[in-house]
């Protein structure tokens, strides 16, 4: 998909000026972290959880190779294939393929954001093939062209009489006095009109929650059903799952399955979590007849031994933007690429390039409500600063955001000068600002004072005020 | 270079390390072995009739519609009076489980019992589950001919028959029964975790019940086998 | 066996330059809890701005100055949950792999608090002799709540303050938009959340708002102001020593 990253400030911009938008984001503060905070409460056990994820991940991570090949060798001896794609492009030509060997016209989709990520969408409409989205949300922004602004709520920047507009587009074969008004019509309706796309579909494309090397199962956690119904009704299954998926054994998986449902929506457990391992079996009525993985690296290989490693232990709950200001204020779509809040920030200059999403890592105040909510225990904040620094060091911030921070820490170095600038250029500040006690306007501070009132100082500086009262008649630097 | 070779090859000099390190090696094949079990909530750990009873209330949390029955031969009596009451059509969709064929579904007057995977116009499907897990209300359902993948999916009703003392306290001993019943490392093609009926979110984040699975979820629980 | 009992108080540079009153209020608190207070003059800001903006060279330029001037007590009390949090969680962090300066970030490290939760864990001070008439609400600033956890200790001493009555705002927790120079930066998405914040802060009926870090409280100071609600506000030090006479952040004396 086009990176719109670059303009963020723009975005922001125009997201917060969007009173549809600003009213549907409404729903994600309330929708989600209420139900956590009940669901997280309820278990005594959660942060021991948290901390056994981590480590399960961090072991995974460091023989992530040894894995994946233990991993391979199962789906195999499963009756399945599995192949390897260095980049999105090489992901495409792969899925392409099987499609094609399958004389496919039609792929039913689960909700999958890999499939965003190496935009498979697009691809396969060039190539004469049509993809279906299944999951509501995804079916609803394919309709209106769109890209989700949310991991596991992809339409949450909608509200209900959007929807009911574009299932009256769409949906033109239905009576047009049809009462749409309520949520649950509008559900009913998708219900009935991807069913017959279910059956026709030739192919059934997922993604993965996780990958088990001890089984060689495929793993998706959903609650509508739609991944289900897409990986059992079609005659070939194609998961698309990137690398960091994997993890060892049924138990490590037991373990992070407690966290993430927990995490994104609240729920114990999703509705449905499937393991599927191989293709269909002798006397199976139902099933795939194929059953393929297509392993993506696609930049994840680069942020192994790095600063950024620990974000490849990232399970894609979507609590850190459930819980984002930043989100809340602006919504997905504004940070301009498939990964959208806290962990879009670290991920999308790791994925898609710094030079192009420099502006992510930095449009935050690291108030840290990410971090503590991450059920794998990421250090967001930490790598938005590394991200930073990376910037600092390659020049790719703003000259004079650069240069203004070379000054400041030129006089902060040294506290003499620092002294001597400040008891000069506070009180008379204050002197300024006297009257009313606080600034409308001032020069050099208008992105404070554009919306905000500068609170003058109150005199001379402290440091000044107690050499007075401490060295008696004593001069001042 | 293929792919495959191309990103084992990125992770090994990603991390510094040699195909044939033997101490990577070891760690890999003991946790694959061993499969040491992590941080299991004491939730689950009670005696049978205490689990139970957790099952139940945790799958109606859920809104699954629960009932207790005596015995296996109460079932199909269960099935019909369910489908009764919700004007539903005498006719259920059903794999070939040998617990399922045993039950006396002569008893249940008219009802119809519809052999096979299921399609999109069945009203009705009944499975019986290969285990319960009482921390969270799951039922653990595999794919064969016994219990179609199917029957869990395309019909508006799912019914589940559930042994109670086949409801296991916690996730991980759900699933080491499967390893048991399968053997370690291998899997039935399909392993379906279900926690109550379909439901999606997705419209302003208002929960609605029966997306594109069930609408309904009706677990019956046999406590006297 | 002499208890230690010398405190370099860090007086953070909002405080030096905009609100000295907090720094007497913070040496009050300290003196009436039984520390010896000191103040080297040759403090200057913790580092942040530096830090935050990528540039780990002048930080720990910045970090080596205060380590040196401040290591020598017994512990260094700041009046900011983010100065104090950048002081003992972030500095060790720059000096990684340094022989020298690790070892001395870590010690130096160790002795760093903030002021309130100093107060109630390491003093142990139950109560403060002090009268706030009114209805207070207290913002939760976020490097304090949750880089050291200070939450309770705050409304605990305001608990014991006479006649004043703590009224909870909706949120307390949550972000006010400063975030140093993500406040310039992005002021649309900044001023948003600050609304936000106002709009909790006005719903609580709370006369008063107080909180531990002064960016939170010029911020939300700025922006009640510009809304013109009636609501002063200070630094949650001021109301526990007993020194809030004076005018509150952003308004006209007298």
């Amino acid at each position: 998909m086009q990176i719109t990253s670059p303009a963020f400030k723009e975005n922001a911009r125009g997201a917060l000026a969007d009173p549809q938008l600003q009213r549907a984001l409404g729903h994600v503060r309330s929708g989600f972290i209420d139900k956590r905070k009940v669901a997280v409460d309820a278990l005594p056990e959660f942060d021991a959880l948290r901390e056994s994820a981590r480590a399960i991940k961090d072991h995974t991570l460091t023989h992530l190779d040894l894995y994946l090949e233990a991993y391979e060798r199962k789906v195999e001896e499963a009756g399945g294939r599995v192949h390897w794609a260095e980049t999105a492009e090489d992901a495409r030509a792969i899925i392409l393929d099987i499609c094609r060997a399958s004389g496919a016209r039609t792929v039913t989709k689960g909700k999958s954001m890999i499939t965003e990520e190496i935009g498979l969408n697009a691809f396969l409409e060039k190539e004469g093939i049509r993809p279906v989205e299944t999951d509501l949300g995804e079916y609803i922004i394919q309709l209106r062209n769109e890209h989700p602004s949310h991991i596991i709520a992809p339409a949450v920047h909608l509200n209900r009489d959007q929807v009911e507009t574009d299932f009256r587009h769409a949906h033109t074969h239905l009576p047009e006095e049809r009462d749409l008004s309520e949520p649950v019509a509008l559900l009913g309706e998708a219900r009935e009109v991807l069913r017959s796309q279910f059956l026709a579909a030739d192919v059934g494309i997922t993604g993965a929650n996780f990958l088990v090397a001890e089984t060689g199962s495929s793993v998706i956690v959903t609650n509508e059903g739609n991944g289900d119904l897409t990986q059992t009704l079609p005659k070939v299954h194609v998961v698309v799952a990137s690398i960091e998926k994997v993890v060892p054994t049924l138990e490590d998986l037991s373990q992070i399955l407690r966290l993430l449902a927990r995490s994104a929506t609240g729920q114990e457990m999703s509705v449905y979590t499937t393991l599927s391992t191989g293709s269909r079996r002798p006397n199976d009525p139902d099933g795939p007849e194929e059953y393929h993985v297509v392993l993506i690296d696609n930049g994840r290989s680069a942020m192994l031994g790095t600063e950024f490693q620990e974000m490849l232990r990232c399970i894609r709950c979507g609590a850190c933007m459930n819980h984002c200001p930043v989100y809340h204020a602006v919504g997905g779509h504004a940070y301009g690429w498939v990964y959208p809040g806290p962990m879009g920030a670290v991920l999308t200059p790791a994925l898609a390039g710094l030079d192009k999403a420099g502006h992510l890592p930095n449009a935050s105040t690291f108030c840290g409500r990410c971090e503590a909510v991450c059920p794998m225990k990421i250090p967001l904040p930490k790598m938005m600063r590394h991200w930073r620094e990376r910037e600092f060091e390659r020049a790719l911030n703003p000259a004079v955001d650069r240069y203004g921070i070379k000054v400041w820490a030129m006089f902060a170095r040294r506290p003499r000068l620092y002294r001597l600038a400040t008891s000069l250029a506070m009180p008379a500040l204050a002197l300024v600002g006297r009257r009313k006690g606080a600034f409308r306007r001032l020069p050099l501070a208008s992105g404070w004072t554009q919306y905000r009132d500068l609170p003058a100082p109150e005199g001379r500086t402290f440091m000044q005020q107690w050499r007075d009262r401490s060295v008696s008649g004593g001069a001042e630097i | 270079m293929n792919g495959r070779t191309a990103v084992l090859n990125k992770l090994r000099a990603a991390l510094g390390v040699a195909r044939d390190d033997e101490a990577r090696t070891q760690a890999v094949a003991w946790r694959l072995a061993e499969t040491p079990t992590g941080v299991v909530p004491a939730r689950g750990r009670l005696p049978e009739k205490d689990r139970v009873a957790l099952f139940c209330e945790k799958a109606r949390q859920v809104s699954a519609s629960v009932e207790r029955v005596a015995s296996i031969d109460d079932v199909p009596g269960a099935v019909s009076a369910y489908l009764r009451a919700r004007n539903l059509p005498a006719s259920v969709r059903m794999g070939t489980d040998a617990r399922l064929k045993a039950m006396p579904w002569q008893t249940a007057g008219s009802l119809k019992v519809e052999p096979g995977p299921a399609g999109p116009q069945d009203e009705a499907g009944v499975s019986f589950a290969f285990a319960g897990i009482a921390e969270t209300g799951t039922v653990l359902l595999y794919s064969g001919e016994a219990n179609p993948t199917t029957v869990n999916f395309l019909p508006e009703h799912h019914i589940v028959a559930v042994d109670a003392s086949d409801i296991a306290g916690d996730l991980e001993a759900a699933l080491s029964a499967i390893r048991q019943a399968f053997g370690k490392g291998t899997m039935p093609r399909t392993l379906n975790l279900i926690t109550g009926p379909s439901r999606s979110a997705d419209i302003e984040q208002t929960l609605l019940l029966g997306a594109h699975g069930p609408r309904a979820l009706h677990l019956i629980v046999i406590d006297g086998s | 066996m002499q208890e230690s009992r010398r405190v370099g108080l860090f007086v953070t540079c909002l405080v030096d330059l905009f609100r000295p009153s907090v720094g007497f209020a913070s040496v009050k608190l300290l003196e009436d809890a039984g520390y010896e207070v000191e103040v080297p003059m040759a403090q200057t800001c913790c580092g942040q701005p530096a830090y935050n903006s990528g540039d780990r060279a002048d930080t720990a330029d910045i970090a080596r100055v205060t380590i040196e001037t401040f290591e020598e007590y017994d512990f260094i009390v700041a009046p900011s949950g983010s100065c104090a949090g950048m002081l003992k969680k972030h500095y060790p962090s720059l000096f990684k792999g340094d022989p020298q300066w690790e070892t001395r970030a870590a010690a130096f490290s160790e002795k760093v608090y903030e002021l309130v939760s100093f107060l109630v864990d390491v003093a142990g001070v139950e109560s403060v002799a002090a009268t706030h008439r009114g209805t207070v609400t207290y913002h939760d600033s976020c490097s304090g709540l949750r880089e050291l956890g200070i939450a309770r200790q705050p409304r605990k001493l305001l608990g014991t303050v006479a006649g004043l009555k703590l009224e909870e705002m909706k949120d307390p927790d949550v972000c006010c938009g400063f975030g140093g120079t993500f406040c310039v930066k992005y002021p649309e998405i900044s001023n948003k959340m600050v609304e936000e914040k106002t709009a909790n802060i006005r719903a609580s009926s709370a006369g008063t708002l107080l909180a531990g870090d002064l960016g939170c409280l010029m911020n939300m100071a700025g922006k009640l102001r510009r809304e013109e609600a009636d609501i002063k506000v200070r630094h949650v030090a001021e109301v526990l020593a007993g020194m809030d006479e004076g005018p509150a952040i952003g308004r006209e004396r007298g």
